[in-house]
């Protein structure tokens, strides 16, 4: 087995990068769906909880389709197997966002309860599934999944040869329930820092309870991960380790620092990929048929030319997204409650109105 | 051949072409919309005058409910490469994979994110970076059509490649060469015409429907003032470069023309078929019926009109010297088979004429628009405004076939002359499991185009007044949730 270039190095750092975005910044996103449903009590409740994310929650989707696209640009065989192979679980998680996607246009669209109810159905299953299946299909890719060989159409090419069912394990489960518990804890936090009144307490409550829930879930996840290996990696190690801390203090702080304690599961929840994406190097797909057959980076990889072209396209564009989408979460950063959604029609009259009342947000620019 | 004894591999390509359509319901009329949306806003900011504010959060709404169906949709087009088509994956991976990349870095992000700031950010941000953020979503929509079309077109005439026959997989040779593609060329300028057209059209029909019921007369017919001319333009526009891009076709390839038209022998001094009926397959007595406009196709293609036109026959015979004959034992033939490597040829000459038909109407249409607005008679033209709304179909009908022909016509290849369809797919996916996403995506797809399009007749149906009210004199947008 050849080893790894510096530029494979590169754009698997890139694409774990772009993982790690789409799954810290999404993670939040998944919770808020969750969440609407759960404690969202009224109307107004519902929509102010909604507009945590309004302005954000499609550029934080896009991370995953760009982990997506230079997967496919970077590894091609990674992404033909990985995709091809996981076929019925990924459908199960585009149909998922879409429904998800969809269901907060419509939302607001028409003022009757079925039509409210079934569309907040459709966001908190539409983010309970992909929150619990994205954790499923890493631990699938970590842990080894049946792969093998397989000539076809005259090439031969390694394939995913076992079935749908082989993707559920103990332990794929569990890593399910970790990602589900982790992303569900994740956005209670985010809602108690962009909420007030009485939004705010419920997520508060919530994050107190659910934030351990976590914590100890990851624990338990990663221990079994590490155990699982053949030889033990220092950095992945380290990097677990972290995750765990983070996700305690996030725990502790849960109730009185809300602000730490989402830096908490927003640093755990990059550590605990990060941990993932370690064991996972060098290979981009494990066997666990034979480890003969297992996908090296250096074997799924695009040629030289292309990863240096991509590497520009990338470092020209990366820092440049950080920056605007930054803006974005300064723009919206004032906080939201259900009070102010009484009769507005619009985020407009919202912003009016607070102003109105002497506790509007301070710096708004209008012309 | 029974439906339930289908194969992966046409299941796939099923799945393929539905979805694919289905999203590209929605992309043209995104990309027209905001444009548009940013050009009233435009005016708006320019003379502050109220009823371009209120064109500006109308026809923006609608764009925000087509703009989320191209979003949605587009999530599983990311995907499907590497789940139906994972050979073909493998095979065009170091080319086909960095355009997709780049439309995600370069246009997705800006997209969803200004999308956003826009939505979200009336009165919080200074009008002139409002402005900016909708012209950033306006540009991004279309940048990101260049990269897949970049993408696309590489298919059709492939570039900047090589063939590395120890690996059978083409690798990059120059990125410039596979972004600067006559082919893409010439497909962005025309679908980014077939987007204008969308979106005048469109709006050309929604204000049509108030402006015969003299509903907000000024918003609506100041609304036709700035699509009426643009669809004249981009009407006219397409016609030339539609010419031409039919032009560059037959020479790249060769095959799609001479279906288009079913010219089967290699003739001179060709005519231009208007209307055939028959069985379209091998010999020319088939097609029962052929009204021919004598000597245009020749004249059309080189601008001589006893020039050569080379026909389905010849090319198959030429094909079979090239890449392999049937006979032998190692070819597998394609599955909708008509001919070794013709397309089928029905298709063709249907969804060519389809396209070809919309836009000599789309641009008639224009053209009439335009004189009777100059006229300022366009209220009271009762029959015109009558006409408008079916007439907003036609793109729509235009783009669908554009894509049937573009890629059914380039059949049985996949990338042409390199790989075959039949060769693409993925190996270890099931018809059992194409059928159930294709079941499943076509039924949530049927479903989600009930509700959206309830709710976007819905919104269309009301005009400004109504969406906005309550809201009188708050000069905002009430578009989120
Ligand atoms: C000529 C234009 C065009 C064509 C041929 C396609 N698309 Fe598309 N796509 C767009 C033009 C576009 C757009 C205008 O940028 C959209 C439509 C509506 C929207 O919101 O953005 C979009 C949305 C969109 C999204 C969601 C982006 C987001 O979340 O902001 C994805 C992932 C794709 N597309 C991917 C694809 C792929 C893989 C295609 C090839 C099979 C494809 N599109 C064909
Ligand atoms: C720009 C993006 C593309 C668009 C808009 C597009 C559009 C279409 C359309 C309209 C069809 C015809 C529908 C049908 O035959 O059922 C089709 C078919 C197909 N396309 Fe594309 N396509 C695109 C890119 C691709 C790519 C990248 C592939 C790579 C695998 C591809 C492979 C196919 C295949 C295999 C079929 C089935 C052909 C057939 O059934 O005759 N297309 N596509
Ligand atoms: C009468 C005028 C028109 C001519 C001569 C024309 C010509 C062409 C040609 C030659 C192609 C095939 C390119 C290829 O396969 O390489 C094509 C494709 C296409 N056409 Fe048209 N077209 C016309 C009108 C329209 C209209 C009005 C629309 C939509 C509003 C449209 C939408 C499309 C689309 C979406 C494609 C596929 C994308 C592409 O390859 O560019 N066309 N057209």
């Amino acid at each position: 087995m050849e080893d790894t270039t510096t530029l494979q190095f590169v754009w698997f750092v890139l694409i774990s990068v772009l993982w790690i975005g789409y799954l810290v910044l999404e993670g939040f996103d998944f919770g808020i769906g969750m969440l609407m449903k759960l404690i969202g009590g009224s109307r107004e409740e519902k929509r102010a909880i909604l507009h945590t994310i309004g302005p954000v929650w499609d550029g934080n989707e896009v991370w995953l389709l760009v982990a997506g696209g230079a997967t496919f640009a970077a590894f091609p065989e990674w992404y033909a197997t990985l995709f091809s192979g996981f076929y019925i679980a990924l459908l199960a998680i585009l149909v998922a966002l879409i429904v998800r996607n969809v269901g907060f246009e419509m939302w607001g669209k028409r003022d009757t309860d079925a039509w409210r109810t079934g569309w907040e159905w459709c966001i908190a299953i539409g983010s309970l599934l992909p929150a619990l299946l994205w954790g499923v299909a890493w631990a699938n890719i970590i842990g080894g999944v049946p792969i093998e060989p397989v000539t076809t159409h005259g090439v031969e090419s390694i394939e995913y040869t076992g079935t749908f069912f082989d993707l559920l394990s103990v332990y794929t489960l569990l890593g399910g329930v970790a990602s589900l518990a982790i992303f569900f804890a994740h956005g209670a936090l985010f809602l108690e820092i962009r909420t007030e009144g009485d939004i705010r307490e419920k997520a508060r409550a919530v994050a107190a309870k659910a934030t351990p829930v976590a914590a100890l879930l990851a624990a338990v996840f990663m221990a079994w991960t590490l155990i699982r290996q053949d030889s033990l990696e220092i950095l992945s190690l380290i990097a677990a380790v972290v995750a765990v801390g983070s996700f305690g203090f996030a725990a502790i702080n849960a109730k009185s620092q809300p602000m730490r304690a989402f830096t908490g599961t927003a640093v755990g929840i990059a550590l605990y990929f990060i941990a993932q994406f370690i064991d996972l190097f060098p290979n981009a797909m494990v066997s666990s048929i034979d480890s003969a057959f297992d996908m090296s980076l250096n074997m799924a990889s695009s040629t030289n030319y292309t990863l240096t072209v991509m590497t520009v396209v990338a470092g020209l564009l990366v820092p440049v997204v950080l920056l605007y989408q930054g803006w974005t979460y300064w723009v919206f950063r004032h906080r939201l409650s259900a009070e102010g959604f009484g009769d507005v029609k619009s985020p407009m009259d919202l912003l009016d109105q607070k102003k109105e009342a002497g506790s509007g947000p301070e710096s708004d620019q209008r012309a | 051949m029974s439906t339930i004894a289908m194969t992966s591999l046409e299941l796939a390509r099923w799945q393929f072409g539905i979805v694919t359509l289905y999203h590209f319901i929605f992309v043209p009329l995104t990309i027209g919309l905001a444009f548009f949306t940013a050009w009233y806003q435009t005016r708006w900011y320019r003379t502050k005058d109220e009823k371009w504010l209120r064109a500006t959060r109308f026809w923006g709404k609608l764009m925000l409910i087509s703009f989320a169906l191209g979003v949605a949709t587009g999530i599983v087009q990311e995907f499907q490469f590497g789940m139906n088509w994972s050979a073909y994956s493998r095979f065009v991976g170091d080319i086909f994979g960095a355009p997709l990349a780049m439309e995600g870095l370069a246009a997705f992000f800006v997209e969803s994110t200004f999308l956003g700031l826009w939505i979200f950010g009336w009165g919080r941000l200074s009008e002139k970076v409002h402005l900016a953020c909708m012209w950033a979503v306006s540009l991004s929509t279309m940048l990101s059509a260049f990269f897949i079309l970049a993408a696309n077109s590489w298919m059709q005439h492939p570039v900047g490649y090589e063939l590395n026959q120890a690996t059978n997989k083409v690798e990059l040779k120059s990125i410039w060469d596979v972004l600067t593609n006559s082919t893409a060329l010439y497909a962005m300028t025309h679908t980014m015409l077939a987007a204008a057209l969308t979106g005048g059209m469109v709006i050309a029909g929604i204000s049509a429907w108030h402006l015969l019921r003299k509903n907000e007369v000024e918003v609506f017919s100041s609304s036709m003032k700035i699509a009426l001319p643009s669809l004249a333009v981009a009407g006219l526009l397409t016609l030339v470069v539609g010419h031409f891009n039919g032009i560059l076709m037959s020479e790249q390839q060769p095959m799609k023309m001479a279906a288009a038209d079913a010219v089967f022998e290699t003739e001179d001094g060709v005519g231009l078929s208007l209307f055939a009926t028959g069985k379209f397959e091998g010999n020319p007595e088939e097609t029962n019926r052929n009204i021919k406009l004598p000597n245009a196709l020749s004249f059309i293609m080189t601008g001589k009109p006893d020039s050569e036109v080379k026909g389905v026959n010849n090319l198959n015979e030429e094909y079979r010297q090239r890449f392999g004959d049937p006979a032998s034992p190692e070819y597998r033939g394609p599955e909708f088979k008509t001919m070794d490597y013709a397309p089928i040829v029905w298709v063709a000459y249907w969804s060519w004429r389809v396209m070809l038909g919309c836009g000599f109407l789309l641009a008639l249409f224009g053209v009439i628009g335009w004189w009777f607005n100059r006229k300022g008679k366009l209220p009271d033209s009762r029959r015109f405004l009558k006409l408008a709304m079916p007439a907003a179909s036609l793109p729509f009908i235009a783009a669908a076939a554009g894509w049937i022909f573009t890629e059914m016509g380039r059949q049985p290849w996949v990338v042409f002359g390199l790989l075959r369809t039949q060769d693409a797919n993925s190996p270890t996916v099931s018809a059992t499991e194409v059928w159930i996403s294709l079941v499943g995506m076509t039924l949530l797809y049927g479903v989600l185009a009930v509700f959206a399009g309830k709710i976007f007749f819905k919104t269309a149906g009301k005009g400004p007044a109504e969406i906005e009210e309550g809201e009188e004199d708050k000069p905002y947008l009430g578009m989120a949730y």
